[in-house]
């Protein structure tokens, strides 16, 4: 459902602070020609409702990009892939976004 | 960290894991709290209104302490039935809840956290931020420790899992499998900055009284769910919590959910002029009694929202987490007595969560949610017959008033009067 006009999801992000990590926490099990994002996945989920846009479906290069440096740790992308292609484990102690109100 | 066995390893510094160290420090125990965070709160999301009694069972009068994290006293609760240009709004005003132990108080997780961490650490706990954990040690079956993401290990004769929803460290001990996108909720919010006295002129409220609300029908876009806003003392939380299968199932971004709500006119005069200090998301156990995981097993407890512990109909999870980890660490005191870790021994805990109102509530409301999404169009026919209602009680049109009551029972006829009562009858649960 596109949703016109307001603020955009990277300006609320705008508000927020990261230990950012070399390393990513978030992986597709399958990234490739024959994964169920290319074959399969029609509404592609992970990019509409994932509440920090970390996922972004490149349709030049058919894959799915992962911005894990945004992610906001909701937790919701795990039961969210209805192909179960996603792996979102927590970052390593202490990185990851650090909320000040919550 | 020290290499000794703890009596008690608690994942989680959140309200289940810090009143379960608490209560076991304070009776001596060697108790160790990892939390992942950089600090305690870094990772939590909550409305967030918090309910005193739980407290107060763990900190008796917190309230009055002077660096107490708390924000407002709840004096007035509302709620708001509507449509996208009219809404019924029903609302609870009493002094009396500030009388004894207040009621609630509107809180901001982040500093509460680490005020109620450091009171874990007072009472003797260690309280180690900044540790993933990413592993539960077994041996012959039994839980005996934890493995960090830096590979530390640390074992103790119990591992308590209060790791929050979806709980990784009880997936990982191979007691639950994922949850489903049916049984949990995606909130999202903003903490929107205003002057106090703003505040208390847009929601009536005397200087440092607080007063929440939440919004049923059209600002939910046919998903099950509500809109909140609750007053801080120098914000406004303003957010939103649906099942994710519907936002799934609707491709919605419930960041875009919020500014659709930003432009419903009640909202839009509250936080007019305010500005958004935060975003976040988080998830919320929703499935229930149903989805709760095994409680207890051998050298391991399950706390809190990991354990699915919430109450969707009535706002409340942090302190059925605060109750439940407060059992645990009782349970764990008494197995340390025995000098028994086994599930058997643990098992008790199950008998405490079943003799407090914890595991009641939870029975009670079981099938509430499955019973509103079964029962065609419910969420968008009550909210319309709500206001329409309401909208020819208000009226003066020149129609005789028994021609408006024949209108009314027609406006409701049309559900069927069976059907009326069968959606209905299941509500008397959350009635009182
Ligand atoms: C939008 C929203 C609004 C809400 N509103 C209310 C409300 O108004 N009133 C109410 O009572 N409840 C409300 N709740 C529910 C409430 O927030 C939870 O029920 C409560 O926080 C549960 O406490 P917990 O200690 O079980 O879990 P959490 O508070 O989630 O704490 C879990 C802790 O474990 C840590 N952790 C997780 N995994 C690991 C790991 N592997 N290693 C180390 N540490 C880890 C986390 O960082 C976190 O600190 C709301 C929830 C949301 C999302
Ligand atoms: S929801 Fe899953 S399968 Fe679909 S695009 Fe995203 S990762 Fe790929
Ligand atoms: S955990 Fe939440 S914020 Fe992070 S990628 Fe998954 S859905 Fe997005």
């Amino acid at each position: 459902m596109e949703v016109k006009g307001g603020e955009s999801v990277e300006a609320k992000l705008g508000t927020l602070e990261w230990k950012k990590s070399p390393e990513t926490h978030i992986t597709l099990k399958n990234a490739g020609a024959d994964s169920p994002c290319v074959t399969k996945c029609d509404n592609k989920p992970c990019t509409t409702v994932c509440p920090a846009k970390v996922y972004e479906w490149e349709a030049d290069h058919k894959k799915i990009i992962v911005n894990y440096e945004n992610c906001i740790e909701c937790g919701a992308c795990r039961m969210l892939c209805p192909w179960e292609n996603i792996v979102c484990d927590w970052p390593a102690g202490g990185m990851g976004v650090k909320y000040k109100y919550g | 960290m020290s290499d000794d066995i703890y009596d008690a390893i608690v994942v989680g510094a959140g309200p289940a894991g810090i009143s379960a160290a608490i209560t076991m420090a304070r009776a001596g125990l060697k108790v160790v709290v990892l939390e992942r965070g950089e600090y305690p709160g870094a990772k939590n999301v909550q409305g967030a209104v918090l309910y005193s009694k739980m407290l107060h069972d763990i900190v008796p009068n917190f309230w009055k302490e002077p660096d107490c994290a708390i924000e407002r006293p709840v004096v007035e609760q509302k709620m708001c039935i509507t449509t996208d240009d009219s809404w019924v709004t029903v609302g609870y005003k009493s002094l009396k809840f500030l009388e004894g132990i207040p009621n609630c108080y509107t809180i901001i997780r982040v500093k509460f956290d680490q005020w109620y961490a450091k009171k874990a650490e007072e009472a003797g706990a260690e309280v180690f931020c900044g540790v993933t954990v990413r592993e539960v040690v077994k041996k012959d079956g039994k839980i005996t420790g934890i493995k960090t993401s830096d590979g530390d290990e640390l074992n103790a004769h119990v591992v308590i899992a209060c790791d929050g929803v979806n709980s990784l460290v009880a997936q990982k001990a191979g007691f639950i499998d994922e949850l489903k996108p049916t049984e949990v909720a995606l909130g999202a919010k903003e903490v929107i900055a205003l002057p106090p006295g703003v505040i208390e002129d847009r929601f009536q409220l005397n200087p440092g009284e607080g007063g929440t609300m939440e919004m049923f029908g059209s600002t939910s876009l046919g998903m099950l769910g509500y809109v909140f806003i609750y007053t801080n003392k120098e914000s406004l939380s303003l957010g939103v919590g649906c099942k994710l299968s519907d936002y799934q199932k609707k491709g919605l971004r419930p960041s875009d959910h919020l500014e659709l709500v930003k432009r419903h006119p009640y909202i839009k005069k509250l936080i007019s002029g305010g500005k958004t200090l935060e975003y976040s998301s988080h998830l919320i156990p929703e499935g229930g009694f149903k989805s709760m995981p095994p409680l207890a097993a051998d050298g391991f407890l399950v706390a809190g929202d990991a354990a699915q512990m919430t109450n969707p109909a009535y706002r409340e999870g942090s302190n059925l987490a605060m109750t439940s980890g407060k059992l645990a660490g009782e349970t764990v005191i008494e197995a340390k007595v025995r000098g028994d870790y086994s599930k058997a021994s643990l098992s008790a805990y199950v008998d405490k969560l079943k003799a407090s109102y914890v595991l009641s509530d939870m029975e009670d409301i079981q099938d509430l949610e499955e019973h509103v999404e079964k029962s065609e169009n419910f969420l968008q026919f009550y909210p319309q017959l709500a206001c329409d209602l309401a909208h020819l009680r208000f009226s003066a049109d020149g129609v005789p008033k028994r021609e408006h009551l024949k209108t009314a029972l027609g406006m409701i006829g049309k559900r069927g009067w069976l059907k009326l009562a069968k959606d209905l009858m299941p509500l008397r649960k959350v009635a009182i």
